[in-house]
Parts: structure tokens; sequence; C-alpha cells
């Protein structure tokens, strides 16, 4: 049941009513099928309307829920003979991001994942998905490597943000997305991303500079959290639903900036409701953006993501008779 | 090269002169914050904006900054005609905007463009905390994009002064893109080996300091200036312990080593002039 988010309420009162007709007609052998039959599609009528017309904040719950699936169930769905390889070579290995080589289709390829953590020793050890510099500088050395032998980049991005602490600050937290962000311009293999759940600022965008940027379709990804835009804004963290309607955050926001590529459709109800299927899909689009990224040369590539960066922005121009120079 | 940058001089005006002008100081005498001494206006203003007694950096405006640098004050402004849209539609954007630009006499949080500095030619970006707390939205990362573009075509070295409490909220995903967008442009820099000098002054924060300010050739911060990622609200309520006194500090990265210099503004000038003669000398 906890399972269930406040606003699916009538979803679920409405399958705990079919269930109970069910057992019915099993114990007293009374027939209740028309009753049920008219119940389940009063119940699919209720989901198409209630999934198909998510407001920001009901996105923001599903993205954030406990069942969500992370990037530890996608990396062992969707890659054949993965291989995790650890840390920084500087300071040490944070396991808030995963690093790897493995193949996607058959391709080998090089995977950096954020991950959150499963049950609470895990999201413990993972400090919740929250990467620390050494985990951004361990990205940074596989994604070199995976540079270096031609291999294509997959990011699955999944945090709350870049760790905010002390010692995260003192082995400069900044210096490490930034160079992330430089690096990434640069390499001259595919990279894609997938924002899967929570896109935390800079946290999220150290390793989002990719030729393609794909969003769960319940996903969202924000320049700072809904709650800390409501303690800016309103000074009241409560406002948080206001907040995140008026940062335009969810995956169908971000497309109608010009920041996403393609929205990946979810499971009704979201990724949670069916990981298997989920893994499934976002593996079919990751092998479509692939293939039509692999013809490109080295030098196209490094283009190609430039020009996507290079066009995000709106801005006007007060000169009407000359151009900007 | 040298030569080229002088005949197009007659394109180059004293632009922010008229800007510097018309900010006149509220009063004849200021307090200084940090050591309380009681400083004539016009002092403060012929010291760089430095208090005499204890050293302290007041804020300075983009205008004057550029004032400080540039020779004779001559300065060609690049995409001065960019001004800020409402692309969210978000609640008080505009008037905002409206409200800094009358305030401030600027059109955005950075002006950028290009002049000499002893002779040398320097494309100069300059933000201003004044404005929307010198926050970077398409205007601003659009505007560095560009000058560190042009910085590769002249081959001319790109020296930045951030000054901004990083990414413009009110702008959205959008503002968060030109992180990426202004380390790309200078990916570019980077790969055709143009000189790019990041000057960080008070305060360089958030998506500034994880972007473009931390990527410099040579990183400078000005003494004192507070340089960070997190801000010190939410790292005081994830650690729940004191922070040191000169957290994120100019002192405390340089400590932690990630700055090559701390240098007080005076000798600022100097210092920038003796770094471009060193990238100018080629064996
Ligand atoms: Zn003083």
């Amino acid at each position: 049941m906890s399972n269930y988010l406040p606003f699916e309420k009538p979803i679920l009162e409405l399958r705990q009513k079919i269930d109970e007709l069910k057992a019915f007609t099993t114990e007293k052998d009374i027939d209740f099928s028309s009753e049920i039959d008219t119940l389940e599609a009063k119940a699919k009528h209720l989901e198409t309307k209630i999934y198909g017309n998510l407001t920001t904040w009901q996105k923001v719950q599903i993205a954030r829920h406990a069942s969500r699936p992370t990037s530890v169930h996608y990396i062992q769905e969707i890659f054949q003979d993965f291989i995790e390889l650890h840390g920084d070579r500087h300071y040490g290995d944070d396991s808030a991001i995963i690093g790897g080589i493995g193949k996607l289709n058959g391709i080998p390829v090089t995977v950096i994942a954020q991950e959150r953590g499963k049950d609470t020793k895990d999201k413990i050890a993972r400090n919740f998905g929250l990467p620390h510099p050494e985990g951004y500088r361990k990205a940074l050395r596989l994604m070199q490597q995976a540079n270096k032998f031609g291999r294509p980049i997959i990011t699955f991005i999944d945090t709350q943000g870049a760790h905010p602490g002390i010692e995260a600050e003192e082995r400069g937290q900044s210096e490490a997305i930034a160079r992330n962000l430089r690096e990434m311009a640069g390499f001259e293999v595919p990279i894609i991303c997938v924002v899967t759940g929570e896109g935390g600022s800079g946290g999220a965008l150290g390793i989002g500079v990719g030729n393609r940027l794909l969003m769960l379709e319940h996903a969202y990804y924000s320049v700072i959290s809904p709650e800390g835009a409501a303690a800016i804004l309103w000074r009241d963290a409560s406002k948080a639903q206001e907040a995140a309607e008026a940062l335009k955050i969810t995956a169908q926001d971000l497309q109608k900036l010009g920041i996403v590529d393609e929205i990946i459709s979810e499971p009704k109800g979201g990724a949670h409701r069916n990981s298997q299927l989920m893994a499934q899909t976002i593996e079919h689009i990751l092998c479509k953006h692939l293939t039509s990224l692999l013809p490109l040369s080295q030098s196209e590539l490094v283009e190609d993501r430039y020009q996507k960066f290079s066009k995000i922005g709106q801005f006007s121009s007060t000169a009407v008779f000359e151009g900007s120079r | 090269m040298l030569k080229d940058l002088f005949r197009k001089q007659k394109k180059y005006a004293t632009i922010p002169t008229e800007a510097t002008k018309n900010q006149v100081p509220e009063g004849i005498m200021q307090k200084c914050p940090t050591c309380g001494t009681i400083l004539l206006s016009k002092e403060v203003e012929k010291n760089e904006k430095v208090c005499k007694v204890c050293g302290y950096h007041f804020m300075m405006t983009a205008p004057e900054r550029i004032q400080s640098l540039v020779d004779d004050g001559r300065f060609f402004e690049y995409d001065s005609d960019l001004i800020s849209v409402d692309p969210l539609q978000f609640p008080d954007y505009q008037k905002k905007i409206k409200q800094d630009m009358e305030k401030t006499d600027l059109k955005e949080a950075i002006i950028t463009g290009e002049g000499t500095m002893d002779g040398y030619p320097v494309i100069l970006g300059v933000m201003d905390p004044r404005f929307r707390m010198g926050s970077m939205g398409s205007v601003v990362g659009e505007k560095i994009a560009r000058a560190a573009e042009r910085a590769v075509q002249k081959r001319f070295p790109f020296i930045l002064f951030s000054a901004s409490g990083g990414a413009r909220m009110q702008e959205g995903a959008l503002s968060l893109m030109q992180m990426a967008k202004t380390s790309a442009a200078l990916q570019k820099m980077n790969q055709n080996q143009v000189l790019f000098v990041s000057i960080l002054t008070n305060p360089t924060t958030g998506g500034v300091s994880a972007s473009f300010s931390s990527l410099g050739d040579i990183n400078i911060a000005e003494p004192g200036a507070l340089i960070g990622f997190a801000g010190r609200r939410v790292i005081e309520q994830t650690v729940r312990q004191k922070l040191p006194d000169d957290f994120q500090t100019s002192e405390f990265l340089l400590k932690h080593g990630q700055l090559d210099l701390v240098v007080p503004r005076l000798e600022l000038r100097d210092t920038l002039v003796k770094i471009l003669e060193l990238h100018t000398i080629r064996g």
C-alpha cells in the first residue's frame, strides 16, 4: 500500500474493491463478473485520467518514489558482460557513481551512472546518490579511457545534486564538475545521457554533456531543487509545489525548451510498476540513438555536441538594423 | 597582430565611462565593513576600491573594473545588444530585470569585449554582481561562449572576472545548460591552445564556480572572496557541525590546492600583464 502515492488513492480504492469482489466470488460462489468488469473499466479510465494529467509535483513524487528502479537495475538489465571499475586514482572510490565497461547490443560501451541505493544500508553507503569530487573524477577517468579506446559513453543521471559538505568543498567539488563539463565537450566518441529519476542541477550535469539527452517520462531536471527555490523565492520550503511548476522541470517542459532530445515512455503509473519493461524500453531507445551516432566521424561527434549546447538559451537583441557586431 | 589592433582603434570607445559617472556613491564617506574605518569615498575609488587601512576589497562594478584594466579606458564592447527574455514566464522575472537595468545602467550581468593591457590585446569578460546578483542566464552564457569563440578566432587571451551567485533560477534548466555551453566553448580554447585566465572575485559560487570560473589555465582570486559550490547554509544543515572561519574564502581554496594565486586588487593588473607577456614570447 505504501507503494501508492496520495494522488493514486482513488485508483487504489477501486483496485481494493475489485479484489474484494473477486475474493467474494471464490468464497461465496456468487457471480460478480459483470460488476467486476464495470469496476475494471472504471479503474482503467481513472488510471488514464490520473496518469495522463500528472502535475509537475506528482511527477516529482514519482521520480523520487522509494520503489523507483535505480541505475544498478538498469545496468544489470541493459548491458551484457558488465565489469565495474573503481576509483579516481587520486583520493578514493565514490559509490554514489558507478562506472564500468560492458556491451550494449553487442557493442562495447562505457557506462557511468549515479546510484542512490536500494535499502537503508545501501543508501548510506552510496551517500543517497550525492557524489563527491572523487565520483566526478572517477567518471572522468573512465570517460577518458572510453575516448582512448573509441568506446561510446552511456550515462544515467539520478541525483538530488552533488554532495554539499566541507570535504567536498576542500577537494574541489566545483572544479571536478567544471572539468567534466569541459572534457565531455571534447570527447570523440558518442555520448548519450539519460535522466532516469532526479536531475539535480550541476551535480547531474557533471555527467550530462552528451550528443543526446534523453529523459524518462516522469523524471525531472532542474537548476535548483523545488524546495530550495521555494525557500529563496518565498522563504518557505513548503511552497515547493508552486516552485516546481514555475521552474518548468519536467521532461515535457525540457523538450519544449529544446534541451531534451527524446522522452522515454514509462509504464502506466511510473517505472516502478514494471521495471523490466522500463529497462527494455530504455535499451531499445539507447540502441536507436547509438545507431544514429555511430556513423559520425570523431570531429563530427564533437561538433554535433557543441552545436547541441550552443543552441540552448533564449534571448533577444536590441539591434534591429545591424548584427550583433 | 598588434598593428591590426591599433588600426582598429577607431572603433574603440570609452563606453563604460558614462556608466561609471552615473554611479555616484550615496555619500562622501564610506565605512569599511571589516575594520570600521570611515573612509572618503573619493579616496576609496582612487585606491581601486580597496580599504587603505585593512585591505578590504569593496565591490567593483563591471564598468569600473574595465576602466581599471584596459589602456586609456579604451574598450570595444561585444554583443551589447543581447537582452534577457522571460522564457519560463517566471514570477516577477521581467520586472526584476527591468529594475536592475535601470539601477545599474547595464543590459545584463556581464560585459564582454576587447581592449589592450600594456599593449597586449585581450578579450575581457566582467560580471557585475549588482545585476541579478551576477547570476548566469541565457544572455550571460551566450556572451561568454561568443567571447571564447572570438578568442579562438583572434588568438587573443581571454580574461574573465567572475562575480556571481550561480545559475539564474528564473531561467530554469536553460540557465543550468549555460554551464555546459560556456565550458564547451572553453574546451575549444583549450584545444586551440589559447590562454584563458579566470579571476574569481566576491562572490563566485554555485553553477558559475562549477563551470567556467574553475576552468582557467590560471585561476586567480581576489583576497577574501567567497568562492564555493554549495551554499554555506545548505552545508551547515547537512553536516551539522561548525564550519571553519575561513571556509570557502580565497585563502581557504588556495590552501586546499584549488587556486593558482590570490592577488590583491592593487597588484592584479601588473600580475595579469606579466602573465600576458609570458604567454606572448614563444620559443
Ligand atoms: Zn578596512
